[in-house]
């Protein structure tokens, strides 16, 4: 199993930019990020009523995710638990929890937790395998990697949607990446230089 | 009622952050939960919550929630039945 | 490559350490009482397990200044007692880390100044927010311990310390350390308590998990872990381990974002995964240390899993929530450590206050202590909010 993990498509986030590879999907210049993030779920031309009830960090990671596996037939090549999701991000629920704060309510306290973004992802894709949501100052590549490729050398997993979400103070930043075992090995091997390389390239344009 | 129908659609649509649906959509019979309007466990405790602030009822019982929260119809029903404000 | 429990340290509402813990349950005695120490106005109405010491007690008791948030003097308190419980010999030869769950941070301080700050932004002290975050603690704990070779948290809600222990063992099996202090810590809040409050799962009397009558959960606070060390270190042991770690999965329900599915099916993935790791038929488990939340929908979903993993022939199982309230990031820590306490002395724990069989199912917790039994496996379930759902499985080392 080792060394055949590839990444196969990747999706970025940032300065009101969405990005599939190296495609530009969504720009929406001088809007608030809280207004983009609607925005671009409109573009993409999702349904999924349940989208604007997430909260900021959740709608970030929720359209990576959704412009990451729009194409990518994981149901058809995959069990439901054997895909694995492994975020990071370095402000977890930090906005949500300081809007609770200000405006207690159940909805929102129901999103006071990193991990629920994990879920959200899981939900709308059915998939059942092992996740983990980690929390760092910057995006951490090798940590990253050797967790992830530990997981597919023990046959946790077979593939792994993968990468970082924050949210705060009207910032968005994602970076997600999609790994598979199940691939032509053309495609960058997952090791924590692809990563890094993909990772700047998409952050630079 | 049909006044308290038309403000409980707007309040709903509030709440629960439905920026997908236009509050004249609500049917007044059509079923909030499940198979009509979409609605889940956490929507019902936001309804509990609009419940007490804005018509001072207290539900202490979430699961009476089913019965009172079934339609925009019968919501308005219990409210007009229990409010104190 | 084997994973060992070489020491165990643990402060829940029923013990300050693992020998008081285990008083509390020869006496069956609940920790669950009205919230005395917390300033809430839920004091008198939402019982809990509190812990009963002041963060100035708990200061002393850890040898750490009071103004460190109380998830953290938990932690001290407990990873300190489960590391001088292992007494590893030249533990400063190997690569020693510190993985440690909370779901809190320092909340209870930043509480303390939400509102003298949302009122006026000039007047707050902020030194009160640096321990905000969950890693603030546990670097705080680590540095007190003297751990710097890989420290680090988890955060997946209330199976956060079930998650820290399998990323524990799977560091030692990739010989990327020798030793790792596992587990996880949670203080009660007002944060935490006004938030499971409204989603109306809290019940106003002590929680009856497992009950056809059960209301809701009780929150609890406190710390767990477990010091998982390799082979090589367990061979220098003075004392010898009780117990290895030898099954754990983590899957995702899929399902909402708080609520369990109805058929507990990431339940039942954890649990059979957990398992095949393990290389046990699942007759082989003797004790199930059950999530047992006490809401209705956790109960109800756990045991239609664990009826489809072990079909009629369930092992004896209890939730021990009912002693120590749900403790949230710490809860498998804490759970961990009764599992090895179950083993060791050769007991099983009652689900406290059972009165009425769950319609939905046929089987029924264990009520009365059992004392003399043969523990030989343990498994201890955490499912969280997220759909994160871990099982562990422990064997006893004869």
């Amino acid at each position: 199993m080792i060394n055949t993990a590839g990444i196969t498509s990747y999706v970025s986030l940032r300065s009101n930019r969405l990005q599939l590879n190296e495609q530009s999907i969504f720009e929406k210049d001088e809007m608030s990020m809280a207004d983009f993030l609607p925005a671009a779920y409109e573009a993409l031309q999702i349904n999924y009523p349940k989208f604007y009830k997430m909260d900021n960090l959740c709608k970030t990671g929720f359209l990576g995710a959704e412009l990451l596996l729009k194409n990518a037939a994981l149901k058809e090549k995959y069990k439901p638990e054997e895909v694995g999701i492994v975020i990071s991000c370095a402000n977890a629920s930090l906005d949500t929890d300081l809007r609770y704060e200000a405006t207690p309510g159940p909805a929102l306290f129901v999103y006071t937790l990193p991990n629920i973004l994990i879920g959200e992802i899981a939900i709308r894709n059915g998939i059942k395998g092992e996740s983990a949501c980690f929390v760092f100052d910057i995006f951490d590549a090798p940590f990253q990697t050797n967790y992830i490729n530990n997981l597919f050398e023990t046959g946790k997993i077979k593939a792994c949607i993968s990468g970082w979400a924050d949210f705060l103070n009207d910032k968005a930043e994602a970076f997600f990446y999609l790994t598979e075992t199940n691939q032509t090995n053309n495609n960058p091997a997952h090791d924590s230089d692809s990563v890094s390389k993909i990772f700047t390239e998409a952050w630079k344009s | 009622m049909e006044e308290l129908m038309k403000t409980l659609k707007q309040q709903i649509v509030e709440q629960l952050n439905l920026q997908h649906i236009k509050p004249e959509d609500i049917g007044d019979d059509q079923p909030l939960f499940v198979e009509g309007l979409g609605l889940d466990s956490i929507d019902a405790l936001e309804l509990i919550v609009l419940l007490q602030q804005k018509y001072g009822v207290k539900l202490a019982n979430p699961a009476d929630g089913p019965k009172i929260f079934h339609s925009v119809r019968t919501f308005a029903e219990y409210i007009s039945q229990h409010r104190t404000k | 490559m084997q994973v060992y429990v070489a020491g165990k340290g643990i402060i829940t509402a029923i013990g300050n350490n693992v020998a008081e813990t285990l008083q509390s349950f020869r006496k069956s005695k609940s920790g669950i009482s009205h919230i005395t120490i917390l300033p809430t106005v839920h004091a008198g109405t939402l019982p809990a397990g509190e812990v009963k010491f002041t963060n100035e007690q708990l200061a002393e008791l850890a040898q750490l200044p009071a103004s460190v948030s109380r998830t953290g003097l938990f932690s001290l308190i407990a990873a300190r007692e489960a590391i001088n419980d292992a007494n590893i010999p030249h533990l400063n030869k190997w690569r020693v880390g510190f993985i440690s769950a909370n779901t809190v941070g320092g909340m209870d301080h930043t509480e303390n100044i939400f509102k003298a700050f949302h009122e006026d932004h000039t007047k707050a002290d902020l030194s009160d927010v640096e321990q905000h975050d969950s890693g603030a603690v546990t670097g705080i704990v680590a540095e007190k311990l003297g751990i710097k070779d890989f420290v680090t948290t988890i955060s997946t809600a209330c199976s956060s310390s079930a998650n820290s222990i399998m990323y524990g063992a799977r560091l030692i099996k990739n010989n990327l350390a020798d030793v790792i202090i596992a587990g996880g810590t949670d203080a009660l809040c007002r944060f935490t308590l006004n938030g499971f409050n409204s989603l109306m799962i809290l019940d106003d009397r002590p929680c009856t998990p497992y009950d056809e009558n059960r209301k809701g959960l009780n929150l609890g606070e406190g710390a767990g872990y477990v010091v998982l060390v390799s082979e090589k270190v367990a061979e220098t042991l003075p004392k010898k381990p009780s117990a290895k770690l030898v099954g754990y999965a983590n899957a995702n329900d899929a399902f909402h974002q708080t609520a369990s599915s109805p058929e507990g099916k990431g339940n039942f993935l954890a649990m059979t995964g957990a398992l095949a790791m393990s290389g046990l038929p699942h007759e082989a488990i003797d004790y199930i240390n059950l999530h047992g939340t006490g809401t209705l929908n956790n109960d109800v979903s756990e045991s239609i899993a664990i009826q489809r993993v072990f079909g009629m022939n369930v092992p004896k199982m209890s939730s021990t929530k009912a002693f120590t309230g749900h403790t949230l990031g710490a809860c498998a820590g804490v759970e961990a450590v009764f599992s090895i306490i179950a083993m060791e002395e050769g007991m099983i724990f009652p689900n406290l206050r059972w009165q009425t069989q769950m319609k939905e199912v046929p089987f029924k917790p264990v009520t009365e202590l059992m004392t003399g039994v043969e523990v030989n496996h343990v498994m201890s379930n955490s499912f969280g909010f997220g759909g994160n759902c871990s099982s562990l499985i422990f064997s006893k080392i004869k």
